[in-house]
């Protein structure tokens, strides 16, 4: 076959001639894998080959070597591990080759391609030799070569993790990247390179960074990086600094003052590009902070992980003058535009998080701003001073605000009706959503909002839904979190009188023309729910007649025939949202009784009309239809059962919805909540059920997180149907024994430890569901097999010491639920488990009422079952 | 290698309705099931048994009230182990009385201050009334007094209360409210929580009880004024934990019923059926009308009276366990009137008093007045003997309370929260 031939008919504008060449590379591949990788590789390296050839060999290779995908990833590295070693070799001669090719296209593509293999290989301990050779080549070699190496490098280093490298080869690479960055070289494509590779290669210098010596080498060549002449590499060096300061804000202290001259200075003088990172730097410094902060309280005693260093706080006199001076460089039109990213909105929200990491002591820094500019003539001037008023309302405590914000809400109300300028009023619509978010609710001490205000506030924003669709889309938050604040009022609620003015306004707002901007409907709609979700019985009845609207919106929505794809997607957008809303109106009326009652005379036609939105689609469920219908049959209770025969094929449909792991997360929620409602009458659905949650189970497509809430799911299915679940145990409990033995060790960072206790809960919820649901059954004696298979899982964790609050309550809920059920069969069991006595006296003694609880139920049932 | 994007979220709320939609749901979902196991744990048999912890043949002993409890029998043969609150409620008669009386939790009486009142304490203001359990079964509530008796027998918004048409409680669904009926404003004080919608209680510690009961009662909607079914209001006592604040507040708040002393709960305790010093009571002038011993007819005697009981060789003992050794009886009268072991005689307290060493009892000058009231089931308890001889010679004054709370003593026995490194 004549490659470069195939691969430029490939790139071909007709069509069919694309179609062939694609049709015989994959035959090709299919044919002979390691032969068709080969001669990609080949046709990289050739000098001989035009250079879009190349490219596209380059990126074919790199294509069958990873996906995103995690199990197409997986199949990816097996294919290519299992390659011949001949064929791999050669391969890789090829792409080193490359690299020192005067194409720089050409070079760029083997770079990633070496990154690949080496990501695949190096943790295999293969390809050992890969390292060296790169390094020599970056001392040896033309500029352009030791720049492509330096990419290489980099790309590497963002492929593997800092364990597969050793630290002796770290160190050279290191040396290779900063004397790379270093001032004293002359290329600035290499210097370029080098500074890019190191963004990379900061997470393997872990122990570099704790050696004094070569910290402050590093830094001050990342310092003077940040000078060049050329922007992109002014730009890059900031990057790592901004990755620094996350990766390495403990060592920092020795250089802030230096950043702060070298950032001040790139914020004021130099290009966008180079600003907006050295602004990101603070950003980021205030994030590390508020953590810190947040994860210690105020009493850190210094023997935590990472001390607060309080950079910001001692940075705050400059800095905050710093900041205030990029407000006035807005851009005409960027609160109408989506993707627009500007120093003015970077400094903005460096200073919200400033304000959010120092509290109190910025205030008097920033009020000598806002009265300065406030009324002043250009719009500049009064949009900065109101965004630098609305980003400090969050982190300084009320008491500090309170007088500012009485004052300011008035201007603002005011400045919201009159101002001329739409952008002023855009950020005064925001800040005053800002004012009712931080300081309006039960939790403050004294209302911003009274009697005599709350009408003039009402009345400005239902007249601001009426002005241009990004101001009216900020007036529809403030009312949303005005209306949030009233959440805990009591009985009455100083919006009843309102409420339907509101509502109408809010409905009128869906209706405008040009409410698919600046996703204006979408805030209508949840402000809607919001006004709902607060809302108190005085309004009860209202909320009843805003039923039958938004039925009718919805089966509106179902008349379109014949919709054109942009039409269609609008068409499930806007179904999306009156599910929404439907949802949350059927939750509020159906939490107390006299409400539902009424309420159920609308349910076979809004079940109708779920149906019907399932129907719009042909392969996938939707969503928000799906959470709607958990909140019904919740409502419904037994009556759901008639829904059923209709619905259980969206609910399958739901269950197999792999691609969108939420609708499938969603709908197994909804199959509890059916088994809740239904109880028994569930039984005819259980086998379809069953076995769409077991294959969910096994297959290595479904994201992981859908996998705690299925265990949680035969739970409740086990409990709603009994002994009938004697069909699924055999394959439920061996699931469940295989998940829990995965689950007993957490070892990993954070994230795994805490999905790990999700799925510990999952598996435990399932097991007291089913130990309840057999419990007073003839059948109970086909749960005593497992029974010490349990106990040694609630061994394992105990004994791993690292349960969450919510498994600590499960689990020892399911020691009681398994004594319950089994009685004297478990009681000599539960004596003999190495930790259960520790465990119950542990949680006995636990602060929190849920586990206490559970435990006080889990001793009288253990007592029982060993008594007898 | 292209810039990184260092785009952040602008005027926009860091979370979408939908997300919050979403994890509503969850919550929701989590909450039913959550119920759904409670519900399913409830129906358990195991936990319906109620049988008395304490054993069959500790004696009985005497409550706080003053009014003597009529016709409580003796010891009457064994109760059945497995007896639960069902089938209890079809117990009949004597049987029913006896299961009753002895299910409450009494108080002694506080005859010094115990230590760290202010750390493992609560303290509350006793309603003045009767003393009775609240079971509501079945549809229907049933009040009895401590002697067994039944007060009321009435609808009431308790689970399991009334037979209301939405009533979706399972057969098997109680509760048992430890109560006082306050004749006043004809509402049920709840004091305590034993069994709710099922779930048993006994065995969790009064902290744990407060808590629930606060929550649980306030939201059943037995609070609310009478109605249809729910003929008697429910009402919590406010419960303090003993610091000086609390202290004070329990002993001079305004309460909207009439004060009988003030109860004081250890934190930790169970709920234990019969005399425990987990509880304790205390009075004077200020919080209770009732503080020093009245006769039948109503009238302080001029010397203390007690009741103790007859024990083989003229031995005078407490309704204690162990009992406390009064004295003995001069085998003269035991004889002249035909006085046997197991009887409850009645004492006054002469002029010699009650003589203490090392805060125990060392010598009491007792004065034969004659048999007790035939009403009478038990003799008095040791705490009530030397309460009442305090109180009518050197009071434990609130004062004194108060002051222990902020003692040097008390601050030193406080366990040392922070950790010496040193």
């Amino acid at each position: 076959m004549e490659v470069t031939q195939v691969l430029l008919n490939a790139q071909s504008i007709d069509g069919a001639v694309r179609k062939t060449a694609e049709e015989s590379l994959k035959q090709f591949q299919e044919q002979n894998l390691p032969g068709f990788l080969l001669s990609l590789s080949v046709e990289l390296a050739n000098e001989e080959k035009p250079v879009e050839t190349r490219k596209l060999a380059g990126l074919i290779l790199k294509n069958a070597l990873d996906a995103k995908e995690q199990h197409r990833k997986f199949e990816l590295v097996q294919r290519w591990l299992s390659l011949d070693t001949n064929a791999k070799s050669q391969i890789k001669a090829c792409l080193l080759k490359t690299l020192s090719s005067p194409v720089s296209d050409a070079r760029s593509t083997a770079s990633q391609v070496i990154a690949k293999v080496a990501g695949i290989e190096l943790p295999q301990k293969q390809w050992p030799e890969l390292i060296s050779l790169l390094l020599s080549n970056v001392h040896q070699l033309p500029a352009h070569a030791k720049q492509a190496t330096l990419e290489t490098l980099g790309y590497m280093c963002e492929e593997v993790s800092p364990d597969v490298i050793d630290q002796d080869q770290v160190n050279k690479i290191l040396t290779a990247v900063v004397q790379g960055m270093s001032a004293s070289e002359g290329n600035t494509d290499v210097r370029l390179a080098a500074t890019r590779a190191l963004y990379n290669a900061l997470g393997f210098a872990q122990a570099n960074f704790s050696n004094d010596m070569e910290r402050d080498y590093i830094m001050r060549v990342v310092c003077e990086a940040t000078l060049s002449p050329e922007v992109r590499i002014r730009q890059a060096a900031f990057e790592c600094l901004v990755s620094i300061s996350s990766t390495y804000y403990e060592k920092l202290a020795p250089y802030i003052q230096d950043i702060f001259n070298i950032t001040a200075k790139a914020v004021r003088e130099d290009e966008e590009p180079v600003s907006l990172q050295a602004i990101e730097f603070w950003s980021s410094i205030c994030d590390e902070e508020i953590d810190i902060l947040e994860e210690y309280g105020s009493d850190f005693t210094g023997d935590s992980d990472i001390p607060c260093f309080y950079f910001i706080k001692q940075a705050l006199p400059a800095l905050v003058p710093m900041l205030l001076e990029t407000l006035l460089k807005q851009e005409e039109d960027q609160d109408q535009d989506e993707g627009a990213w500007n120093i003015a909105m970077a400094g903005g929200t460096c200073l919200g998080l400033v304000a959010r990491t120092v509290g109190d002591d910025i205030v008097p820094l920033v009020v000598p701003f806002i009265e300065e500019n406030i009324t002043k003539p250009d719009w500049r001037q009064r949009e900065a001073a109101t965004y630098a008023f609305g980003s400090i309302l969050e982190g300084p405590s009320p008491e500090k605000l309170l007088s500012l914000v009485n004052v300011a809400l008035t201007f603002m109300l005011s400045a919201l009706t009159k101002d001329p300028n739409s952008h002023v009023k855009d950020t005064t619509a925001w800040a005053l959503g800002r004012i009712f978010e931080f300081l309006h609710g039960s939790a403050v001490d004294s209302p911003i909002i009274t009697q005599a205000n709350c009408q003039q506030i009402v009345t400005v924003l239902l007249q601001s839904m009426k002005d241009t669709p990004n101001v009216a889309e900020k007036a529809c938050g403030a009312l949303y979190f005005l209306a949030q604040g009233y959440e805990e009022v009591g009985p009455s609620s100083p919006l009843t009188p309102f409420f339907q003015e509101i509502v109408q306004s809010l409905l009128t707002v869906t209706h405008r023309e040009d409410a698919g901007e600046s996703r204006l409907r979408t805030a209508a709609y949840e402000t809607l729910n919001e006004v709902v979700r607060c809302s108190t019985d005085e309004t009860a009845s209202l909320v009843l007649q805003l039923v039958p609207v938004i039925m009718m919106e919805l089966h509106n929505t179902l008349e379109g025939q014949k919709l054109s794809s942009d039409e269609r997607e609008k068409q499930s957008e806007l179904q999306g949202l009156l599910c929404g809303c439907l949802q949350v109106i059927i939750q509020k009326l159906g939490s107390s009784e006299p409400t539902k009652y009424v309420f159920m005379q609308y349910a076979d036609q809004i079940m109708g009309l779920f149906l019907r939105v399932f129907a719009c689609r042909s392969a996938t469920v939707h969503e928000e239809a799906m959470l709607a219908i958990g909140a019904l049959a919740y409502a419904t209770g037994p009556d759901f059962a008639k829904y059923m025969p209709e619905f259980y094929r969206y609910l399958e449909m739901g269950l197999q919805n792999f691609e969108e792991y939420q609708v499938c997360a969603v709908t197994v929620g909804v199959v509890g909540d059916i088994s809740r409602a239904i109880e028994e009458k569930i039984v005819p659905y259980c086998d379809g059920i069953m076995t769409q949650l077991l294959k969910n189970l096994s297959s290595n497509q479904l994201h992981r997180s859908v996998k705690p809430p299925i265990f949680s799911c035969f739970g409740d299915i086990a409990l709603a149907v009994g002994e009938y679940f004697e069909k699924y145990l055999m394959w439920a409990m061996s699931a469940l024994q295989s998940a829990a033995e995965l689950s007993t060790h957490t070892a990993g960072d954070d994230e795994l430890t805490e999905y790990t206790n999700s799925l510990r809960n999952g598996i435990l919820e399932a097991y007291s569901g089913v130990f309840q649901g057999f419990k007073n059954s003839p059948k109970t004696q086909l749960l005593i097999p497992y029974a010490s298979h349990i106990l040694q899982f609630l061994d394992s964790i105990y004994i791993e010491k690292d349960m969450d609050d919510v498994v600590m309550k499960t689990a020892i809920g399911v020691l009681g639920d398994l004594a319950d059920t089994l009685g004297s069969h478990a009681g000599s069991l539960i004596q003999q488990s190495p930790s259960s006595k520790d465990f119950l006296n542990e949680c006995l003694s636990s602060e929190d009422l849920m586990i206490k609880e559970s435990a006080e139920w889990a001793k009288l049932a253990i007592s029982r079952a060993i008594s007898v | 290698m292209a810039p990184h994007d260092l785009r952040r979220p602008f005027k926009r709320a860091a979370i979408s309705d939908q997300q919050k939609r979403r994890e509503l749901s969850l919550l929701r979902q989590e909450q039913n099931r959550r119920d759904a196991q409670q519900q399913a744990r409830c129906l358990a048999s195991s936990i319906l048994s109620l049988q008395s912890p304490v054993p069959e043949s500790e004696p009985e002993q005497s409550d706080i009230e003053l009014e003597t409890a009529p016709e409580i029998e003796k010891e009457s043969g064994t109760l059945s182990k497995d007896l639960d609150v069902p089938r209890a409620s079809k117990l009949r008669g004597p049987e029913v009385r006896k299961w009753f009386a002895r299910q409450l939790m009494l108080p002694e009486w506080m005859i010094d201050v115990p230590d760290r009142l202010s750390q493992d304490w609560y303290v509350y203001a006793r309603p003045a009334g009767k003393r009775c359990f609240v079971v509501s079964s079945n549809g229907t509530t049933v009040s009895r007094q401590r002697n067994g008796s039944i007060l009321h027998h009435f609808p009431s918004a308790l689970p399991a209360g009334a037979k209301t048409r939405d009533s979706s409680g399972s057969g098997q669904s109680y509760c048992i409210l430890d109560c006082i009926f306050h004749e006043l404003d004809q509402t049920y004080y709840v004091i305590d929580m034993v069994c709710w919608n099922g779930y048993s209680l006994y065995d969790c510690t009064s902290e744990f009880r407060f808590f629930w009961l606060n929550s649980k009662i306030e939201e059943s909607g037995a609070c609310n004024p009478p109605s249809c079914y729910h003929k008697f209001r429910f009402s919590t006592v406010p419960v303090y934990t003993c610091d000086q604040n609390g202290l004070y507040a329990a002993y001079t708040g305004v309460v909207p019923y009439v004060k009988d002393g003030l109860l004081f709960y250890n934190k930790h305790a169970h709920y234990q059926t019969g005399n425990t010093p987990l509880v304790l009571v205390w009075k004077d002038e200020n919080c209770s009308q009732y503080v020093i011993d009245t006769d039948s007819k109503g009238e302080i005697p001029s010397q203390q009276q007690v009741v103790l009981e007859l024990q083989d060789n003229g031995k005078l003992v407490t309704s204690d366990d162990p009992p406390v050794l009064f004295g003995y009886l001069d085998g003269d009268i035991i004889q002249k009137s035909g006085l046997h072991s197991g009887n409850l005689l009645r004492f006054a307290v002469s002029d010699g008093g009650l003589s203490f060493v090392d805060g125990k009892l060392d010598k009491a000058d007792l004065n034969y007045l004659g048999k007790a009231n035939r009403g009478r089931a038990f003799a008095d308890s040791y705490s009530k003997v030397v309460f009442q001889f305090t109180v009518r010679h050197s009071p434990l004054k609130i004062d004194d309370l108060l002051a222990s709370i902020n003692s040097p003593d008390d601050q030193e026995k406080k366990p040392c929260d922070v950790e010496m490194v040193g």
